[in-house]
């Protein structure tokens, strides 16, 4: 235990049999000690792509909603001859529009560099009627699409403003929708790992009734019969995430960055301070193990005088 | 102590015990009969609140038995000693602990009470057996276990069903020596036996009353034997 971190080693001797009256007065079990480890461990990995899957999509959501929300493309198409006016009387508009920051006509280049992915290099720009583009960046209070698109259309005839949103929103839309998808299963992993602890609890319940109603008649109170299983379950639950998230963070940390492919995607991965969220993990499955064994411990301890 | 007034328990539909009024005094000692069947163990299992009567009231340490929280149960079972007919024990755990118990389940501090234990022990003829786990026990080895489990606690009341049943004759003595010491020390004991020569032993020692349940009534049996 000493390669772990201190909260952890803490937690470790909270749930440690240091009371080992209460750990001894219940017989020590092999088999369904290790599946609820493993199956804990199981829970827990899954849990960490979940909630992997969760953040990448929060990340996502933002990213899209945020950034592209602050920038604008102005498209010109006009007869060759008078799209360099155009542009000019694009640019004289956008500049006095109040809530824009800034306002830029694609190079050649630039255009040419945007078309690359679909037609390859050389491609000969002069002899196509290829739309001039401005990009237009927002200040943070933003502009008035609706005005900004009577204007430009009185002045400019063969400028269309495109702010993005048509493409945009049903992408964040689909993030929102993957986000409550992953907090769904979440919830799902956290609900099956207490109905898998309560049956365990009750299976081993079950196996020792004889001991808790020696206990109970030599006046053991619930709560000392209670405590000496939930003591086990919790640690158990505890040792199996721990592992399971520890295998989960390394998988996700061993995934290919996907940042280098797409500047507006984002990998499947934790990053900066998100880090800290799967190591709660195992602290909540101990936690759902001692509720789930508690109350499988107490009901059937009521039918017992 | 432990007081039944009226007191009747129906298993199943059939009354087991009907109108049984009982007072037990502290420093009592009572011997219980009667036949095989005729409710010896139900009647010791109302005494330590393991059954609860169907109608009548019973009174533990001046309390009526339907009202107590589970909680009251167990702390009133540590004062109760019991020695049950087939004992049990946490057959994972040597003698030693097995006995300490009750003190173990009561948070107490069994470090300190060693030397007692072992004392214990060597009145029960235990001594030679004290890491031995249970199964290994024979049936006599296991009631004076029993025993040994139930005064540890040095409880105000001692219920022994047939505590006697196993084992020979000089440790029926040996066993009853001991309660008639708990009782000169101010414990009340309520003993189930059949064993009429147990009784006349103890008759000799201490003044026990006798009890004896037929057709489904407690009675006081006769003085003489």
């Amino acid at each position: 235990m000493t390669q772990l971190p201190k909260p952890i080693s803490n937690a470790l001797a909270f749930l440690g049999s240091d009371e080992p009256s209460q750990a001894r007065v219940v017989p020590p079990t092999g088999f369904t000690a290790r599946l609820t480890v493993l199956t804990s461990a199981a829970m827990a990995f899954l849990a960490v792509f979940a909630m992997a899957l969760s953040l990448a999509t929060s990340r996502l959501a933002d990213r899209w909603s945020n950034e592209l929300a602050r920038t604008a493309t102005v498209r010109i198409s006009a007869p060759v001859g008078q799209v360099k006016a155009q542009v000019a009387a694009a640019l004289a508009v956008l500049r006095s529009t109040p809530g824009i920051e800034l306002a830029r006509a694609l190079t050649r280049e630039e255009q040419e560099q945007l078309l690359v992915p679909w037609f390859g290099p050389d491609l000969p720009l002069d002899n196509l009627p290829i739309p001039a583009l401005i990009e237009v960046v927002e200040t943070r209070t933003g502009f008035d699409a609706e005005g900004l698109r009577q204007r430009l259309a009185g002045e400019v005839p063969g400028a269309v403003l495109d702010d993005h949103t048509r493409w945009r929103a049903p992408l964040v839309n689909a993030a929102d929708k993957l986000r409550l998808l992953a907090v769904l299963a979440l919830i799902l992993i956290v609900t099956a790992k207490a109905a898998m602890i309560t049956l365990a609890a009750n299976s081993a319940l079950a196996a020792n009734a004889r001991v808790i109603a020696t206990l109970r008649l030599v006046g053991a109170r619930d709560v000392y019969i209670a405590r000496a299983f939930v003591r086990r379950f919790a640690q158990r639950g505890f040792l199996g995430a721990a592992a399971g998230t520890l295998a989960g963070m390394l998988a996700i940390a061993a995934l290919p960055r996907a940042d280098v492919a797409g500047g507006f995607l984002t990998g499947l991965g934790f990053s900066g301070a998100s880090w800290f969220w799967p190591l709660t993990i195992p602290f909540l499955a101990a936690f759902v193990a001692y509720l789930a064994t508690r109350y499988a411990a107490m009901r059937s301890l009521k039918e017992l005088t | 102590m432990i007081e039944l007034v009226n007191t009747a328990y129906t298993y199943g539909g059939d009354e087991l015990l009907s109108k049984i009024s009982l007072k037990l005094a502290p420093g009592s000692f009572h011997f219980l009969t009667g036949p095989s069947g005729s409710g010896k163990t139900t009647f010791l299992k109302l005494c330590y609140m393991e059954l609860m009567p169907t109608s009548g009231s019973v009174q533990i340490f001046d309390r009526d038995v339907t009202t107590l929280t589970r909680d009251e149960i167990a702390r009133n079972r540590r004062r109760i000693g019991v020695v049950h007919q087939d004992c049990q024990f946490l057959d994972h755990l040597p003698l030693t602990e097995n006995v300490a118990l009750p003190l173990t389940v009561s948070s107490r501090d069994v470090g300190s009470e060693h030397d007692n234990i072992a004392e214990l022990l060597q009145w029960v003829g235990l001594t030679d057996r004290a890491d031995a786990l249970p199964p290994s026990l024979s049936g006599g080895e296991r009631q004076r276990a029993a025993l040994a489990r139930a005064v540890v606690m040095s409880p105000d009341v001692i219920l022994a069903d047939e505590p006697t049943g196993n084992v020979d004759w000089d440790m029926s003595l040996r066993l009853l020596q001991l309660l008639v010491e708990l009782n000169k020390m101010g414990k009340t004991i309520l003993v189930a036996t059949h064993d009429l020569n147990l009784i006349r032993a103890a008759k000799s020692q201490v003044a026990a009353r006798v009890l004896r349940i037929s057709n489904r009534q407690l009675q006081l049996a006769g003085a003489d034997l």
